[in-house]
This record gives C-alpha cells, sequence and structure tokens, in this order.
C-alpha cells in the first residue's frame, strides 16, 4: 500500500497542541445506501481507528442522535466529518449545511457525496416522472394514488416532510468541501489512511494536502493498477460480459471487447473488478485532469473502435446497449452536462423519442 | 482551528466553469432568436476553408465561432459538451474528407467520437442534429460557407438549448409536482 503522496508546494498548517480528549467525529448519510457506513464500520480495518482516536458526535447509522443534538453543539467543534450521500431533498441540503458549520474539516465520502453516484441517474428524469415510477410504477401497490405531502396536518399537529429538490446535487455543489475520499464504496484500507492521515493532523505530526484535494486514491487510472495485458486495441464489436462465454484471464477486458472504464477511473481500489474478470465500472470516479468522465471514456472507447465507415461504426455502438449508463453510472450529476434536458426543464423535450433507461 | 478549511484554491476543474454564457438573445422577449454555433475546424482543410470563403467573399451567418483544432481526430468530447452546457445551441465539427487527412486517418477518430457523441446526448435530451460533422477541404469555401448556413438554419428550427434552466431552482414541493401533472 502506497503512502498519499503529499506535494512539497503544501502551505504550512500549524496543527494544534494534542488534544487533551479524542478528536470529535461525525458521519452522515443524505442520499445513499448505507454502503460508506458499512466500509467505516468494517470492523477488521477502521472501526478500531474510529474507536480509539475519535469520540463519536453524531453518526445515524450507529447510534441514536436527533438534529437538535447536533444544531446544539457549538460551530466548528467537529473535528472531521464524513458525510456519504447526494443532496436529493431539502433535509439532505439542511444536514449539509448544518454539518458544514459544525465541522472543521467536511469530507465528501464516497461516490454519492462526491460525484451522484447511482442516485445521481435521477437526473435523467423530470422529478414528475421520478414520482410516478416510485408510487404509480410497476409493482406498486398504490390504489388511492397516494403521493408524499410537504406539509400534512394531523390530529397531534402539523407534520412535515423534505421537499424533493428538482436536480441531484452531489456535496460540493451544496456547500464548500475540504476533501474527496472516492468508490462506492470507498475501499477500508484506503480509508484507514485517510483517518490515520487526519489524526497524525489533528496532532500535529502531519500536514494534509492543499484543500479540494482527493484523498484515498492514486493519480491515475485503474488500467495502471491492473495486471491484465495491454496490446494495441482493435475493438471489432463490444460484448456485454454476460454474453461472455470466456474469458481471457490475462488480457484486457476492453481488448477483448467488453466495456471497461478503467481508462478513464482514479486508480486507489487495486483494480478490485477487473482482477475478478469484471469490467471497471468508474466507482473512483474520474482520474486527475479529466474535466468529464463521460467525455474521457468516449473519447477512449470511441479511439479504439477498429472501423471507418459509418454504418460499421454504428453497428459496432450498438453494443453499447446504455450509453448514459455505461459513461455516466456514477458521475452524472457532477458531468458538465449534469442532468438530461428533461431533468433540468421539467418534460420531456418535444420531437425527442423516450429516453432508454429513464423514467418516462 | 488552524485545521479549518482555507478557501478552496483553483483547481483544473475551476477551468471547465463554461466560458460561453447563455446566448444573450436566447428567450429574451421581443428579440428574435439567433442560435448559437460553436464550430471546431481542422487547421489543413476547413478552417482554410473558412479563410478562403473570407477572402473569396462568400458570405455565411455571423452565428458560428470557429475554434481551430489540428484535426477532427483531436476533438475531445469534453469540447462538445462543455459547448453545450455554456450556452452553445448547436456544434458543427468539421475535418478532411475521408482518405485526405493530413495525420492519415485521425479524421476516422473524429468521426467515431461524433457517432458516439450523439448517442450520449440524445441520451441526455439533446436533439442529434445540434451536433454535426462536415466534411470540407481547403479548397471548399463555398460549400462550408453553405453548410454553416444549413446548420444555423436547422439548429434556429430547433430553438434554444437553455442546458441550465432549472439548475437554480429552489427544492420543490411534491404536492406542487402532483399539481402540475
Amino acid at each position: 500500500m502506497t503512502a498519499i503522496p503529499v506535494p512539497e508546494t503544501v502551505p504550512a498548517r500549524p496543527m494544534p497542541a494534542p488534544a487533551a480528549t479524542r478528536h470529535r467525529f461525525a458521519m452522515y448519510w443524505a442520499a445513499a445506501c448505507g454502503g460508506c457506513d458499512i466500509a467505516v464500520l468494517n470492523v477488521d480495518g477502521v472501526l478500531p481507528l474510529v474507536d480509539e482516536h475519535f469520540e463519536v458526535v453524531f453518526w445515524p447509522a450507529v447510534m441514536d442522535a436527533k438534529y437538535a443534538d447536533l444544531e446544539a453543539v457549538p460551530d466548528a467543534s467537529i473535528d472531521i466529518t464524513l458525510f456519504s450521500g447526494s443532496i436529493r431533498n431539502s433535509e439532505n441540503e439542511a444536514l449539509a449545511r448544518l454539518l458544514r458549520r459544525k465541522s472543521r474539516l467536511l469530507v465528501a465520502f464516497g461516490s454519492c457525496a462526491g460525484e451522484g453516484c447511482i442516485p445521481g441517474l435521477a437526473n435523467l428524469s423530470p422529478t414528475a416522472a421520478i414520482l410516478d415510477a416510485s408510487y404509480e410504477g410497476p409493482g406498486v401497490d398504490n390504489p388511492d394514488h397516494l403521493l408524499p405531502q410537504a406539509v400534512w396536518q394531523a390530529p397531534e399537529g402539523e407534520l412535515d416532510l423534505p421537499l424533493l429538490s428538482p436536480l441531484l446535487r452531489t456535496l460540493d455543489q451544496v456547500v464548500p468541501v475540504d476533501y474527496s475520499v472516492p468508490g462506492c464504496p470507498p475501499e477500508s484500507a484506503r480509508i484507514a489512511e485517510v483517518l490515520a492521515l487526519v489524526v497524525e493532523a489533528l496532532e500535529g505530526r502531519a500536514e494534509l494536502p492543499p484543500v479540494g484535494s482527493i484523498l484515498g486514491a492514486g493519480h491515475s487510472t485503474v488500467c495502471d493498477e491492473c495486471p491484465r495485458t495491454r496490446g494495441v486495441k482493435h475493438i471489432t464489436s463490444f460484448r456485454r460480459i454476460q454474453d461472455v462465454v470466456s474469458i481471457d484471464p490475462d488480457l484486457c477486458l476492453l481488448e477483448q471487447g467488453i466495456p471497461c472504464n478503467g481508462p478513464a477511473t482514479r486508480d486507489g481500489c487495486a483494480a478490485r473488478c477487473p482482477l475478478v474478470g469484471a469490467p471497471c465500472i468508474g466507482c473512483y470516479g474520474p482520474a486527475d485532469g479529466v474535466v468529464d468522465y463521460g467525455a474521457r471514456l468516449m473519447s477512449a472507447f470511441a479511439s479504439v473502435v477498429e472501423a471507418q465507415e459509418p454504418a460499421e461504426i454504428e453497428r459496432i455502438l450498438d453494443g453499447i446497449a446504455d450509453p448514459v449508463g455505461q459513461f455516466y453510472r456514477f458521475s452524472l450529476a457532477r458531468s458538465l452536462l449534469g442532468a438530461s434536458r428533461a431533468a433540468k426543464i421539467g418534460s420531456v423535450p418535444a420531437g425527442l423519442p423516450p429516453m432508454e433507461g429513464a423514467a418516462t | 482551528m488552524s485545521v479549518t478549511a482555507a478557501p478552496r484554491p483553483a483547481t483544473a476543474d475551476d477551468t471547465a466553469e463554461p466560458a460561453v454564457t447563455t446566448h444573450p438573445t436566447a428567450g429574451a422577449a421581443g428579440v428574435a432568436f439567433e442560435p448559437l454555433l460553436i464550430g471546431f475546424t481542422c487547421n489543413w482543410c476547413s478552417y482554410r476553408a473558412a479563410d478562403l470563403a473570407g477572402t473569396a467573399r462568400i458570405k455565411y451567418p455571423p452565428n458560428v465561432r470557429l475554434v481551430r483544432l489540428m484535426c477532427a481526430g483531436r476533438l475531445d468530447p469534453t469540447f462538445v459538451l462543455k459547448a453545450f452546457a455554456g450556452g452553445a445551441d448547436g456544434v458543427m465539427v468539421t475535418g478532411c474528407w475521408p482518405g485526405d487527412c493530413h495525420y492519415r486517418e485521425q479524421n476516422f477518430k473524429g468521426l467515431r467520437r461524433f457517432l458516439l457523441l450523439r448517442r450520449v446526448i440524445a441520451a441526455l435530451g439533446i436533439e442529434p442534429a445540434r451536433l454535426q460533422l462536415v466534411w470540407a477541404s481547403a479548397a471548399e469555401g463555398d460549400r462550408l460557407a453553405h453548410e454553416i448556413g444549413r446548420i444555423v438554419e436547422e439548429v434556429r428550427a430547433l430553438g434554444p438549448l437553455k442546458a441550465d434552466e432549472r439548475l437554480a431552482e429552489p427544492a420543490t414541493p411534491v404536492a406542487a409536482v402532483e399539481a402540475a401533472t
């Protein structure tokens, strides 16, 4: 495991004297699946570190806490907050702002907070279509066509529910973020590295990299970590992994026609998926220098397609069954376009075919 | 408090901020819509074709802003997405005719990226006709001018893209969404 490189140009950050008590820690889940919390709870690697060095102030996944308790702690009194999940509704946004205020270091933890991740694919659909799919869609038994209401008068008083945001946003699209830790979820060993670095920094024995840095990952691509043999690629057809009878155990998956997102994806996971014959799907997000993850990947895929006739190129491209899912599975909310036009204007533009994969 | 975050220094991502703002006339009341077109042109053919159109005094619509690349194969899909995100209503990519590429076959690389990009923007709700590819040699100033005119009219018919319309909207009460549908 390589140490996280600390650039020599880091501005000097005087660290506080060793604290008499443990450092204060919080973790929150906004629009997330809880996998990031599980990754931190992974007893083998990370939890002992949290327990040894941190006092947990607020962590809804593992202990009871009320938002009022969090509001009551002094501003900037939490040393580090790991914020997992993206901003889907007004509750997520309020907690993002509250935790920003209460935290000295706010970390966008995991792909949802950093890039939108799978929940970000909701940015393909207008709000009304999302609600329709959730409350009227296949498998939903809702004979009275009930929808969640923002405000409800109950006998005991007025109740309210969070408001759905028109578009899903990443944490740093809502509040300033100090660091990001990519991954879906981040690898436990990398989380341990990050927490160890933070402890060292809080105790004045190390310096943190410049604000805005990515922690717990490398600076290159998954391909650089992947032990598979890479040659000159000539793709004459793309194949979905379930259609491949046997996978060459040593050859680059993309070279075998299996769409693998390694060329655009940040390293840090030790190429876990390609190692076991599954293509990289891009959970560690864009590599250094990549402005738009999908664009980088489109560039890489189109370059190795072995055809010059438009009809033949189209036939090969037909093998990528779901282009947005392939190129933006984790990064749609953080991409240059950020969302489909339908989601932005609230309905499907006239004259366009229904979008594949999106709720309509 | 020394660990408290200082303002974030500029990163590579900051340069991704769209340089082009929404077209000034897009949606303005009482002003006819003038589409904004970004054209990525090859140094060896179509950029010179545009020059030729100029010296030959061939007129083409002023809606297009040409950006010179060394080759259609230099077209990074990021350029196209950034143009759309930054307020362009259409994007034109040009290159040398098949077989004439200054770099042998890199214009085919541009062709493949263009065909893949069209699929992706269509899936994101941007009409494929907003992204067009034109082959034009350095001698074809009249052809390039004609194609620019054609694309401008096709994009004009599609109307403004208004890519960022909803990003700044506040959260929607579910009841209001229900009422709107």
